[in-house]
């Protein structure tokens, strides 16, 4: 034993905040109510509601990471322009950290405020051109979670990305000028393939990202469960009636295993990247 | 780098330009929902008039003082509860158990393979027992928060703690007759500050705009009040989240402003 006692606390810790929920989710889904061994919970992921909730959440996290990866990419480029201890860069940096981290309630607020009902950009289309652009509600729904998705990506990409693009050094490109090369052949035979591994990782990162989040869409959608993580939410608020509380533990099995899936990769890609741009 | 390499001056030009513009479509579309929100906070409804009702009710408004309160102190209690389970530690692995660094890293990256929905999940029966040895109150999120904040936490300290020669600090105090906790307190927490303050300013940002932990073990936070008016008194609403989100971008812009104040005087 010896020093390592000296863990006990943070170990303890992780294992009851942790790891016992954690445990809990991956037993609770092969469990029934009265927490005999059972399929059935599990097997209910293959049905109706919870196939097309996954297949709703798997296509607003596709497109909003691979908006968000594209338009991040280009931005993180241009805010690159910019030395790195100048003003721009230093707010730049800190909007992109409170935008992707803070939170999805304020979010879904500001998106409301712009094109729900009543809101800035809606009545500023109607006066304009007459447009309805409250539409069928469309904001909350799956076009609307993707646009305000990609409000969170872009500055997520954004900090995840530059530093690759920053360990793109000069001498590369000068060295492939020197040999000859225009700016096209320096872009798609040098850098497009050193960033690749990095951006790809970075998307998966959105992916997950996107997959996992639950406040913007719980603000936006106050009923109904279009995507996985609000099928959760009324997974459990309705467990007293129908003992769905199994259910919840299999989807959030679900959402474990496909975030770690996707985590994995990008773990992978992360390696084949530090080994050029560190 | 970037297209500031040689080319001919037209090239340049047509960048700039282009640049520019891209940058400009970039401002309007993260300004313009911010913008929206303050346009919806001091409208009053059918009118061309401005008001500042909302945001003055947002310092009357009981509900509204209460859950700025209850999310200030779980800012608070998290910073203190994560430097308190992470920098012993982080020190101790440092000093003592460095085949047990990758395990700590582990572990503290965990919750971001890990949502903190799937946690909330799993977490009743851990709450029932906090519920029945602590009581039920909104604060008890601190421990899952202290959860929620560590990989962010861990690489600020990691970082910083990188930057030091932890064990030299560490041997020249132990052999000056210090303690542990002198070593730790005294020697070692003062060199790290910069990483500590970062740590904790990240740790508050994030707590301030939880909702998913929160909302779903029903405790009145902000973020989750704000949802809860929002159908009753949109504006208000409106002028908390704009509100709560200015006051973490200037959290995080001190935070950068001192970072930059400690490298240019490296």
């Amino acid at each position: 034993m010896g020093p390592a006692i000296g863990l006990v606390p943070f170990l303890a810790f992780i294992g009851v905040f942790l790891l016992v929920p954690t445990v809990t989710v991956a037993v609770g889904a092969f469990q029934d109510e009265s927490g005999a061994f059972s399929t059935e919970k599990v097997s209910a992921l293959f049905e109706e509601t919870a196939l097309r909730a996954l297949r709703q959440s798997l296509l607003l996290s596709t497109f909003s990471a691979a908006l968000g990866a594209v338009l991040g990419a280009v931005l993180a480029y241009l805010i690159l322009a910019a030395p790195p201890s100048s003003l721009v860069r230093r707010l730049a940096t800190a909007v992109c950290g409170v935008l992707a981290q803070f939170g999805g309630v304020t979010l879904a607020f500001a998106w409301i405020a712009t094109l729900g009902f009543g809101g800035l950009l809606t009545d500023l289309l109607a006066d304009l051109f007459g447009l309805d652009a409250t539409g069928s509600g469309w904001l909350y729904e799956l076009p609307g979670l993707v646009l305000v998705y990609t409000y969170f990506q872009i500055p997520l990409m954004v900090i995840v990305f530059l530093p690759a693009l920053e360990g793109l050094r000069p001498q590369w490109r000068e060295a492939a000028v020197g040999l000859g090369a225009n700016t096209w052949q320096y872009w798609t035979k040098v850098a497009v393939p050193l960033l690749r591994p990095a951006f790809l990782g970075s998307a998966l990162l959105l992916f997950a990202n996107a997959f996992a989040a639950y406040a913007t869409a719980a603000a936006l959608v106050s009923q109904g469960a279009p995507i996985t993580p609000l099928l959760i939410r009324s997974a459990l608020s309705s467990e007293i009636i129908l003992g769905q509380a199994n259910f919840a533990y299999a989807l959030a099995l679900q959402m474990v295993v496909v975030v770690a899936v996707v985590m994995g990769l990008y773990a992978w890609l992360l390696r084949r990247t530090s080994r050029w741009l560190g | 780098m970037s297209g500031a390499l040689p080319g001919t001056g037209t090239g340049r030009r047509v960048w700039n330009v282009t640049r520019g513009l891209l940058l400009l479509c970039f401002g309007v579309f993260f300004a313009l929902p911010m913008l929206a929100l303050l346009d919806f906070s001091t409208k009053v409804p059918g009118t061309e008039e401005r008001t500042g009702e909302a945001w003055s009710q947002l310092l009357r408004d009981p509900a509204m003082t209460d859950a700025i309160t209850t999310s200030l102190l779980l800012a608070g209690l998290t910073v203190v509860g994560m430097l308190v389970l992470l920098v012993p530690t982080m020190v101790w692995v440092r000093l003592r158990v460095p085949r047990a660094s990758r395990l700590v890293e582990f572990l503290c990256l965990l919750p971001l393979t890990i949502p903190a929905l799937v946690i909330v999940v799993g977490i009743k029966n851990v709450y029932a027992w906090v519920n029945y040895l602590i009581g039920d109150s909104a604060l008890t999120l601190t421990f899952l928060y202290v959860v929620l904040v560590l990989p962010y936490a861990y690489r600020a300290l990691d970082s910083a703690l990188s930057s030091i020669d932890t064990t030299t600090l560490a041997e020249a105090a132990r052999s000056l007759g210090a303690s542990w906790f002198t070593v730790i307190v005294r020697v070692v927490l003062p060199n790290i500050w910069p990483g500590v303050v970062n740590a904790a300013f990240i740790s508050v940002a994030l707590v301030l705009g939880e909702f998913t932990v929160a909302s779903l073990l029903n405790y009145d936070t902000l973020p989750v009040v704000i949802v809860l008016l929002g159908k009753s008194d949109a504006p208000l609403s409106m002028a908390a989240a704009l509100g709560s989100i200015i006051f973490a971008a200037l959290l995080l812009l001190v935070m950068s402003v001192l970072d930059r104040r400690r490298s240019t005087r490296r």
